[in-house]
């Protein structure tokens, strides 16, 4: 413990934060289907998995990262739209559980697709050339790829809230997340929102893998976990809240960053503590059952 | 309801009893027949055994998803304590077969019952995703274990080569033995199930699912209720991963995984939620299925996925529910 000095734990703090970024962009995605479909989508890890590699598949063709940023979402997205048209709309109107047993059986027809196409073992991803190195920071010297996650995620959750906040669209999906029967009464095709929604929320899963790639490399079996520690920030953040997905995120980050500094071990273990705390104290978590913003 | 009306409706029962029926009153002595004749027709018994032990696991988890309706993601790692707990006794202690068995019961008990005791605090979509998350956290506890549980290689030397009944020695090692004395057990598990679902305590378990509310307001303490019926299902689990410790004589990392989770739910609805055999029925369909489609493939789990899925969409009774209900409407 000689080594431990303030300067380190903000390093630790800011690590906590990056990857809080990947968390907060994952939980945002599943509050967001969540709140409008009520569907608990079980395929976000898998979407996110695809997003690594379709990251990785479009840079080994040549094609820049920062289109990749552009790319990935579109197309993972656009896959999530046609998922939710065929195969989830069948299901609503059929209890909560069905949706979730679909995309159950889905990320396993997803992981395996992707292991026939890519072979079964993993690949390191390389960081963007513009993104290497490491800056310092005040208190020491710090990834800047690590630094551009952060910024990303700013820049994503500033965007969705202005999609949200100040578009008409924004509304009739915040109004619809309050009250679907009285938006279809005003006239407004619900189904067309929520297939929106879904295709919204896969797109930002798929970006969260992209952004990850980089510094943990792709595998098929990468969602799966990922699926697990998004589930904790929703629980503690509270279902269907934005805000409370941004705030979870963030601390599931950092009280692992923390965690893995003191006691290694146990890094993967205190997130389901925090977990069980938080159920213990406030079983709906920080902002659970409200409004979607709010 | 009065009695006039009482006995009409038994009459009526009487009159429509079909085989359906029959197969619910002998539900018991029903399966333990088949499954006393089960490896007799089947090509390799050790696939017989696995569909035992893999239906005793679906059967545990049933009782909470298909009685309570309670979906639960967390399975996996009653299993798996059931089996560590049942391989570290005779591994690290040098206990006898049936103490470790016991043991492994207790392991999946103790388990459901940390689990459940956080689980149940929740309520709807919750669930499914909080058990998740508790069991991935009780695989990396078991996965950091490393002296107990050999961690990622696994716990080995689990080596049982003979057991005694009644001072009756069998040779463990014989794989029609062995399946008959997986079924004995079997057997004994599916007696205390139908004993719980024809008790009292059963129609409350249906009563919560049918109608919380109404289960709160005639006085039923629901989250109790649901607490005991998960340790229960851990009981069962656990026995068959004591089981399956057994069969395997090793206990790989992997039985805590995520998707032995899913196996269960996958086996249990393919099977027919809710139904009595089911859990057996979709063990036996799925374990052959991956057998079957492994022969010309690696990526089994393609065809598993998009059966479920198909399941899930058009047929969410499974096969065993949707043989009952054709002739019923």
């Amino acid at each position: 413990m000689a080594g431990l000095t303030l300067d380190l734990i903000a390093l630790q703090l800011f690590t906590g934060v990056a990857l809080g970024a990947v968390y907060v962009l994952l939980a945002i995605g599943l509050s967001l289907i969540f709140g409008m479909l009520t569907v608990v989508n079980f395929a976000h890890g898998a979407f996110y998995m695809l997003g690594a590699y379709a990251g990785l598949f479009l840079m080994t063709q040549g094609v820049n990262f920062w289109v990749c940023l552009l790319l990935v979402p579109l197309l993972v997205g656009g896959i999530g739209l046609a998922v939710e048209r065929v195969l989830i709309r069948p299901l609503y109107g059929r209890g909560i559980d069905y949706p979730l047993l679909l995309t159950f059986g889905l990320s396993y027809v997803i992981v395996e697709l992707v292991r026939i196409g890519f072979g079964k073992t993993g690949y390191p991803v390389d960081t963007p050339e513009l993104l290497q190195g490491a800056v310092d920071i005040g208190v020491g010297y710090f990834p800047l790829y690590r630094l551009f996650v952060i910024g990303a995620t700013a820049v994503i959750l500033f965007g969705l809230w202005l999609f949200l906040e100040r578009t008409s669209f924004g509304l009739i999906i915040r109004a619809g997340a309050r009250d679907p029967e009285i938006i279809r009464v005003l006239g407004v095709n619900v189904r067309r929102v929520w297939l929106v929604v879904f295709g919204l929320g896969t797109g930002i899963a798929a970006l969260a893998g992209l952004l990850a790639a980089p510094l943990q490399g792709v595998i098929p079996e990468m969602g799966g976990p990922v699926l697990a520690e998004a589930f904790v920030v929703t629980v503690v953040g509270g279902m269907g809240s934005l805000l409370g997905a941004v705030l979870a995120g963030l601390l599931v980050g950092i009280v692992v960053s923390i965690t893995s500094l003191f006691a290694p071990e146990m890094a993967k273990v205190s997130i389901f503590a925090l977990m069980a705390v938080v159920l213990l104290v406030r079983p709906q978590g920080f902002f659970g059952r409200a409004g979607l913003m709010s | 309801m009065n009695q006039a009306s009482q006995a009409t409706l038994a009459r009526a029962r009487d009159a429509n009893l079909d085989w359906r029926e029959l197969a619910t009153r002998y539900r018991v002595l029903l399966v333990s027949a088949f499954l006393l004749a089960f490896p007799l027709v089947m090509p390799f018994t050790a696939l017989a055994i696995n569909i035992l032990i893999y239906g005793l696991y679906a059967l545990g988890f049933n009782l909470l998803f298909g009685y309570l309706g309670l979906l639960s993601f967390g399975h996996a790692a009653l299993l798996g304590a059931g089996a560590y707990f049942c391989g570290i006794a005779i591994v690290h202690f040098g206990m006898p077969w049936f103490a470790a068995i016991a043991i492994g019961v207790l392991g999946g008990v103790i388990t459901a019952a940390a689990i459940g005791a956080l689980a149940t605090r929740t309520r709807g979509i919750y669930f499914a995703m909080v058990t998740l998350a508790l069991s991935q956290c009780v695989y990396y506890l078991f996965y950091q274990a490393v002296d107990w549980t050999g961690g990622e290689n696994g716990l080995r030397g689990i080596n049982v080569r003979e057991i005694g009944i009644f001072g009756i020695s069998f040779d463990f090692i014989n794989p029609m033995t062995r399946y008959y004395v997986v079924a004995g057990f079997v057997i004994l598990a599916l007696i205390v199930l139908s004993r719980i679902l024809a008790s009292p305590f059963g129609a409350v378990i249906e009563a919560v699912r049918e109608n919380e509310e109404r289960a709160r307001a005639s006085g039923y303490n629901v989250t109790l209720v649901r607490l005991i019926t998960f340790i229960l299902s851990g009981a069962f689990c656990g026995l068959a991963g004591a089981l399956y410790a057994l069969q395997l004589s090793t206990v790989p990392i992997e039985i805590m995984h995520y998707e032995t989770s899913g196996l269960a739910v996958m086996m249990c609805l393919l099977g027919g939620m809710g139904t009595f055999f089911g859990p057996f029925v979709g063990a036996a369909v799925f374990l052959m299925l991956e057998n079957l489609v492994s022969l010309w493939t690696v990526h089994w789990q393609l065809i598993v996925g998009a059966v479920f899925m198909i399941c899930v969409l058009f047929f969410p009774r499974g096969i065993w529910g949707t043989l009952t209900m054709r002739g019923k409407s």
